[in-house]
């Protein structure tokens, strides 16, 4: 199956750029300022709240919505140009499809609209319904399809024709637990073919698993942005401790800075093969250690903390 | 050539819809009785006033008047028809987010409204046109008569459901389906009626009435084409029994009668009208928020 072409000197470049990307309605600010960029060939998280201006977002990279600030570029076209949209699949949170087509025939609709050659539309389209599981109810009117079903089709006409960039709007709301996972395999998939998955989910745990990096967007803004890695600091330690005093306690500052939690202590961050060197530390202080707990912050508690701050400010 | 490939598909969707949705097939059933059972009531009228020794000519008279009121009742079915077949084909994908997925390809939007608006016109026409048609053949083998321009009057019925439907699509860019399609009938209904008035007004010799139904024409087309149905549906000799003796100017106050055809500066309107009020479309498509 032929994946769809760029035009050249298109493939230079980010997959996605913007720069004080900003959408009003009327008084209210749906995108403040947002100014990211996500690169070619990996997954990329796109998180925040209910509210925060994630949706706002992807339709204005796909040119549904005009922006009333800023701008940036798709596969290097500006926002909304056709030719870059030829070469994306878009799954949409309000996932929708003709209720009266069958499924084979939304994926033929769709294979028209990015006019990809008769020929291969049968092909491109039994291969997408495939990758997601319906080829056994291609048959089926979509208006028998279970709302997951459905969700799975709008997942097929993203996948269609492998485009370059695919983005997702909370692609696994629909889901049960089985059918998340196999999106996570999806998404995978589409990543070592080479395409750009940007997943707009606030399921942390779902992000967490498969995106290379992420943006926190949070009222209309980017709070951070990273890979996983640098946005979570790092692993950490706790030890539980009993027998030092304060001053060995500062004693084992040369391990990095850590927070004092009664009989526990926390590293953060600390490297895992330090650990060793770390309790034989805490013993020569003259302290006993009872449990050593290597830990890593999760992106939930990282997410609350980004947001949380964001609200105070 | 895009863009030509979009209101094909536009047009393809459309039609595809039509035929796989339940409605026009029920409006079709619903047309075949219609005229089925029109058939055997100008059958009856015809074969007991001729039984009644009536003469030709005002048997003539009243099956024709039987006729346009017939077709007075069809257009505003074929206006309401096109007004609930037009008004999901935008605003529905809208509320219910199919157009995200489908803008979000390399689809031109008025190019899309395009296709589907061209769609819903072959709809529309091709329904308004066979079932105009099939009255007026249901007549002709009942009773002999025919109108003077069969063609005309079903071709200027199906143009009203068009004015109709385009109006809608307009709507639709901003306003729900449901609300889309009530306020085109309303129009539709609303025309119509001060159309009367403007004849009445006409008739009385009362200029600012007469005003309104000149303006009303122009700015919602379907009651200047209602009366050239009439008048493709009067035999000439019928005009001649009406006009005999009677003030010109009163017989513009009868809602079911045409003295004159339309003239191709008004047909030609009716074009520009439609081509206008689409463009419009297009450009509030263009710029609606989804």
């Amino acid at each position: 199956m032929p994946e769809m072409t760029s035009s050249s000197g298109t493939d230079r470049g980010p997959a996605i750029e913007t720069h004080d990307l900003a959408k009003r309605y009327g008084r209210t600010t749906a995108l403040a300022g947002l100014t990211m960029r996500v690169e070619r060939g990996e997954v990329f998280g796109f998180l925040g709240p209910n509210g925060a201006g994630k949706t706002t977002s992807v339709k204005l990279l796909l040119g549904l919505t005009p922006p009333t600030g800023g701008g940036g570029a798709v596969l290097g076209r500006p926002l909304g140009d056709r030719e870059a949209r030829r070469r994306v699949g878009y799954l949409p949170e309000m996932f929708r499809y003709q209720p009266w087509m069958r499924g084979r025939e939304v994926l033929a609709f769709h294979a028209a609209l990015i006019d990809l050659p008769r020929a291969e539309r049968p092909a491109a389209a039994a291969e997408a319904l495939g990758i997601v599981g319906l080829a056994d109810r291609s048959d089926d009117l979509v208006g028998t399809y279970s709302k997951g079903m459905q969700q799975r089709l709008g997942l097929a006409v993203a996948l269609l024709g492998r485009p370059e960039l695919v983005l997702l709007d909370e692609p696994t709301s629909a889901l049960d637990p089985l059918g998340r996972t196999e999106v996570r395999r999806i998404i995978r998939a589409a990543r070592d073919r080479g395409a750009t998955v940007f997943l707009n989910s606030h399921l942390l745990g779902e992000v967490e698993l498969v995106c290379d990096r992420v943006a926190v967007v949070d009222a209309g803004r980017v709070v951070a942005a990273g890979t996983l890695d640098a946005l979570l600091g790092g692993d950490g330690v706790r030890l539980r401790v009993t027998g030092l005093d304060a001053a060995a306690r500062a004693g084992l500052d040369a391990f990095g800075p850590h927070r004092d939690e009664g009989d526990w202590l926390a590293f953060r961050p600390f490297a895992r093969d330090r650990i060793p060197e770390l309790v034989v530390a805490v013993v020569a202080a003259g302290g006993r250690v009872h449990a050593v707990e290597p830990e890593r912050a999760t992106l939930e508690e990282r997410f609350l903390g980004l947001i949380g701050e964001g609200r105070v400010r | 050539m895009t863009t030509l490939r979009t209101i094909a598909i536009g047009i393809r969707v459309t039609l595809l819809e039509t035929l796989r949705r339940r409605t026009l097939w029920a409006l079709v059933a619903l047309t075949v009785i219609v005229v089925l059972l029109s058939g055997l009531g100008f059958q009856f009228l015809v074969s007991e006033t001729r039984a009644r020794g009536t003469a030709e000519l005002e048997l003539q008279l009243g099956v024709s008047q039987v006729l346009i009121l017939c077709a007075f009742m069809f257009s505003f079915i074929l206006a309401a028809t096109a007004a609930f077949i037009g008004a999901p084909a935008i605003a529905a994908d809208i509320e219910s987010g199919v157009l995200l997925a489908i803008l979000a390809r390399p689809v031109g939007r008025g190019a899309w409204l395009l296709g589907r608006w061209a769609g819903l016109a072959i709809v529309v026409a091709g329904y308004g046109v066979a079932a105009g048609l099939g009255e007026i053949a249901a007549l002709r083998v009942v009773s002999g008569y025919g109108p003077p321009d069969p063609m005309g009057a079903a071709g200027t019925l199906a143009a009203q459901a068009i004015v109709v439907m385009t109006v809608t699509v307009l709507l639709g860019t901003r306003l729900p389906a449901i609300a889309s399609g009530a306020v085109a009938v309303v129009l539709f209904g609303l025309a119509w009626g001060l159309g009367v008035l403007g004849g009445v007004g006409s008739a009385l010799g009362v200029d600012s009435l007469e005003t309104v139904g000149r303006i009303v024409r122009l700015a919602f087309p379907s009651d200047g084409l209602w009366r050239a149905t009439i008048y493709a549906l009067e035999p000439n000799a019928v005009i001649a029994l009406m006009t005999e003796g009677r003030s010109l100017r009163v017989l513009q106050a009868n809602p079911f009668f045409a003295l004159t055809g339309p003239g191709p500066a008004f047909l030609g309107w009716c074009l520009a009208w439609v081509a206008g009020v689409l463009g419009l479309a297009m450009l509030s498509f263009r710029r609606r928020e989804l």
